[in-house]
């Protein structure tokens, strides 16, 4: 049964079967392939989206669950801290292989977003549930604070 | 609308796959409409006439394969290499542009077909700049010295008055200048000057080899642009997963796919042919779900109900395997590297150490699991997947299905880490199976639980080292054994031990000054896939060597530094051919690449002094050290640990000395650097791979675990030796060292001697501080 969800800003008709992970509506229904695939079981964060602001595995999140919020892709996303992390990602190269990153970025853009000033520990807590087997970590860390630096 | 991935010879490639030049401005789209007044330089001279660049030292430096300047002067340059996170688009960008002296802001890359014309393709071994450094130099030169001819040409002047300067050449004499762009069509009718005729420059020169140059991917990977293999797709494509035997060798004994087919979506199933032994790089077989998408195909798989009928590794059980190799290296195994006698040695030792190590099987899991397309027309195939050596697959693909190479496309996408595990391209021939079936264009997807469950392992071993001691606690005597399945099992079934190519990583070129040193290898039948990964073999004599080292500097009562650098010795070169062993040094040569154990000891000291070494540290921490030669790089690693008197372990603190010859982009490095670490810390944390009954345990996250940002080290600090070597490997090295020098640092804290990997394992909180 077809289904109307608001995809980064635009109401995007679904016709995919019940149950379906929006993670799949995304990338094979609608092709938008920034989320990714890394586990399928809510443990790595490479799907995150933000469901009304807020990053969520989009793994876990069944379409038809999503009701009328507002869905953000890393391709839809903007803003002062999308932008600041984003020019902070380049100023640092901060991905390697990058297959993680789109969602280290939505969870570290949501961070900023709520806590303009993170510290170490914030951004530990923000961010561990996003895994990066390259390790890139370190360098998150830092461009996070780099963002930060440049919205105060 | 376009399809998202098209190669290099599909004529509006440029519209999807290039990219744009290169600007802090962000992503701009590139445009297509240039495409129609390509120039290749060079291409109808090289082909016609033949070039003389084409036995360079590395292969072919032939100008247009490697580069083209298109009229509006964009600079077009050919990665063959595949890029997974090393930044190697960047790095073969930085060689060619430089010596032509390109404008990095035109720069765009096309990346490589798999094809022999391209020499080796086969992205491991951390080699890609060893091998195409002086001949990507060349090339780039070659071409600038063309585009200075045909400069002098336009303006009746000499060679020696024209100078190529970012997309330029200019006549300083007058002031003239000509663009690149405007002189690609004449120099592309020029003859290609032989390498004697072309001029490199001096190091001094270099504008961007050796500098921080930025990467080209990121700018794409910040918008969640650039195609991944999972990220493939093809007008029509349906998608499929595999249920896979659970042992190697097994087979499905009989199927009923009825409710797989009831899931909507649903469309097909289809039968993989059970592979026979070896495994090489053929499907496991099982059977294929096909569906109009990922979920559907998940959703197909979860509903099929197999028998599976058992295999020959049928019995195969971690446990009682691990027994057994520890066993072969508690007995003579075939001698390795011999040199005085070792054994008299230890047994008119007054004292000796003895102590066994142990590594498990460890998994590569890239965060992309493997991913491949595959489209049939007729009998010739194209297929899209993340893989490390787009030729060799392309081989393999032609041998399983008994075509033509020539009527095989295969083209690498990006690859979301690899590690080893895309250099082995069995999900390209499953999905070209598949797609010839179902007869449309097909994607394969593994899933993590795939991925864990069905991949070519790291090898498990035991490992066990007996060291004489003088009774100022010097070493006289060392006897390393060491017992685990070879990567040759996985191509030849009666490979049954270690070989010696594996030893050279690492173990028969041990670099201790003593006078009797033995190697010697344990009997190991292969059970599962094996494979390389990250480091290879490298990764348990490090392990274990780098351990027994620190073991021994406490026997005898010394600092665990100031004695490794002694166990090293005097600064000369070593050459483990002449006491016995195989040694094929990476493919390089000695003379080239000598084992210099000078250079160890320049890192050892290095890191130390970052480190502070010595320093007095607040109870509960350690500091650990550990250095190790490997991909023909010196690296040495100081990690400071934390452990609470309830074993809560945390790492304050890393300290890494790298020297790998001549680098040519420190930034990326460094990420390697920190990267390479993490992944050898996270495997000796948690790593295991374990089998019951044949089958491989973990099946997620959950059970596979991976360190994460909470338990990073907050500080990491990377020195790179200035050098004008030869440059080496850096994508690899740096894991070895992480695990000896962590439970080296977790000894100094304690006083707990950890020898069995991995430390905490997939559910472990803290550390089992009795000894
Ligand atoms: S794919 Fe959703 S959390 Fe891993
Ligand atoms: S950048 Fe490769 S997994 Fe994070």
């Amino acid at each position: 049964m077809a289904i109307t969800l608001k995809i980064n800003g635009e109401n995007t008709k679904i016709d995919a079967a019940p149950g379906t992970p929006l993670l799949w509506v995304l990338r094979d229904h609608l092709k938008m392939t920034g989320p990714k695939f890394g586990c399928g079981v809510g443990q790595c964060g490479a799907c995150t989206v933000h469901f009304n602001g807020t990053p969520v595995r989009s793994c876990q999140l069944p379409h038809d669950e999503v009701g009328d919020a507002e869905i953000t892709t890393i391709e839809g996303k903007e803003g002062k801290a999308a932008n600041a992390i984003r020019e902070a990602w380049i100023a640092a190269d901060v991905p390697q292989c990058g297959y993680c990153q789109s969602g280290q970025i939505m969870a570290a853009t949501a961070l900023l977003e709520d806590n303009p000033k993170p510290s170490d520990d914030d951004i530990d807590t923000a961010m561990t549930g996003n895994i990066c087997r390259c390790a890139t970590y370190m360098s998150i860390r830092r461009a996070i604070k780099d963002a930060a630096k440049t919205l105060a | 609308m376009l399809p998202r991935f098209l190669s290099p010879d599909t004529a509006d490639y440029a519209a999807t796959l290039s990219i744009p030049p290169l600007s802090r401005r962000g992503f701009v789209k590139a445009s297509g409409a240039f495409a129609l007044g390509i120039t290749l330089i060079g291409r109808m001279r090289a082909e016609a006439a033949g070039s003389p660049l084409k036995e360079v030292a590395g292969g072919d430096a032939t100008p247009s394969l490697w580069i083209a300047i298109e009229p509006d002067g964009t600079v077009k340059i050919t990665c063959h290499r595949s890029e997974m996170g090393q930044q190697v688009w960047t790095s073969m960008a930085q060689i060619v542009a430089d010596e032509l002296e390109a404008n990095w802001e035109k720069v765009e890359i096309v990346q490589a077909l798999g094809h022999p014309k391209y020499g080796d393709q086969n992205t491991d071994g951390s080699r890609s700049v060893r091998y195409n450094f002086h001949r990507l130099r060349v090339a780039g030169a070659a071409m600038r010295t063309m585009l200075e001819t045909a400069a002098a040409a336009h303006w009746g002047t000499t060679l020696a008055n024209c100078k190529a300067d970012q997309n330029y050449v200019l006549r300083p004499s007058t002031g003239d200048r000509l663009s690149f762009g405007e002189l690609a069509a004449a120099a592309g009718k020029l003859e290609i000057p032989a390498e004697a005729d072309v001029n490199l420059k001096s190091r001094d020169q270099w504008r961007y080899i050796g500098k921080e140059i930025p990467s080209l991917t990121v700018p794409l990977i910040v918008r969640g642009q650039g195609t991944f293999g999972i990220d493939v797709d093809r007008p029509g494509m349906v998608h499929a997963v595999v249920a896979h035997p659970p042992q190697v060798f097994g087979s499905v004994g009989s199927v009923d796919d009825a409710a797989a087919l009831a899931v909507p979506g649903v469309m097909q199933t289809v039968q993989l042919p059970t592979p026979e032994a070896p495994p090489l790089f053929q499907p496991l077989g099982g059977v294929a779900v096909v569906a109009m998408d990922t979920w559907a195909a998940i959703q197909g798989r979860k509903a099929l109900n197999i028998t599976w009928q058992d295999g020959p590794n049928a019995g195969h059980d971690s446990d009682s395997y691990r027994e057994l190799l520890q066993e072969n290296t508690r007995n003579p195994g075939a001698v390795e590297l011999d040199r005085g006698d070792t054994l008299t040695a230890l047994s008119n030792a007054p004292n000796k150490l003895t102590a066994e190590y142990y590594v498990p099987n460890l998994a590569h899991s890239p965060m992309e699991p493997v991913h491949a397309t595959a489209e049939w027309d007729g009998d010739t195939l194209e297929c899209w997947a993340c893989v490390q050596d787009p030729q060799s697959t392309r081989g393999v693909l032609a041998g399983f299905f008994g075509i033509d190479p020539d009527n095989i496309k295969v083209n690498a996408t990006w690859l979301g880490g690899a590690f080893g595990r895309k250099s082995k391209p069995d999900f390209v021939v499953e999905a070209a199976f598949i797609a010839r079936e179902v007869g449309k264009p097909v994607k394969v997807t593994w899933t993590r639980e795939d991925d864990l469950q069905h991949g070519y392992y790291h090898a498990v071993s035991a490992q066990r080292l007996e060291a004489a001691l003088d009774d100022d606690g010097n070493c006289r005597a060392l006897l390393h054994r060491t017992a685990f399945p070879s990567i040759g099992s996985t191509f030849n079934a009666a490979a049954d031990q270690g070989a010696g190519f594996e030893l050279a990583l690492g173990a028969s070129d041990n670099p201790f000054e003593v006078p009797n040193l033995r190697l010697e290898v344990g009997k190991a039948p292969p059970h599962l896939r094996i494979g390389w990964l990250r480091s290879v073999c490298n990764i348990q004599p490090a392990f274990a060597v780098q351990s027994f080292a620190d073991a021994m500097a406490h026997a005898a009562g010394r600092d665990p530094k100031d004695y490794l650098r002694d166990l090293i010795g005097s600064a000369r070169i070593i050459d483990p051919n002449t006491e016995g062993a195989t040694y094929p040094n990476y493919d390089a040569s000695l003379e080239d690449y000598p084992i210099e154990t000078g250079r160890l000891t320049h890192v050892l000291d290095k890191v130390a002094k970052m480190a502070k070494w010595g320093r007095s540290l607040p109870k509960g921490h350690g500091l650990g050290i550990a250095v190790h030669r490997a991909f023909l790089s010196y690296i040495a690693t100081v990690i400071e640990v934390k452990v609470t008197n309830d074993g809560q372990l945390s790492i304050p603190g890393i300290w890494l000395a790298m020297d790998a010859g001549t680098v040519v982009n420190p930034r990326h490095a460094r990420a390697q650097m920190e990267g390479g670490t993490i992944y050898g810390l996270s495997n000796a944390l948690y790593g295991e791979i374990t089998a019951k009954n044949g089958a491989v345990v973990q099946q997620n996250f959950p059970d596979w675990r991976l360190m994460r940002m909470s338990e990073a080290p907050r500080a990491f600090e990377v020195e790179i030796i200035d050098s004008t070597s030869r440059p080496a490997g850096i994508g690899e090295p740096a894991t070895p060292p992480a695990a000896p020098a962590l439970t080296n640092a977790i000894f100094a804290a304690t006083g707990k001697r950890i020898r069995s990997l991995p430390i905490l394992g997939p559910t472990g909180e803290t550390l089992n501080l009795e000894s």
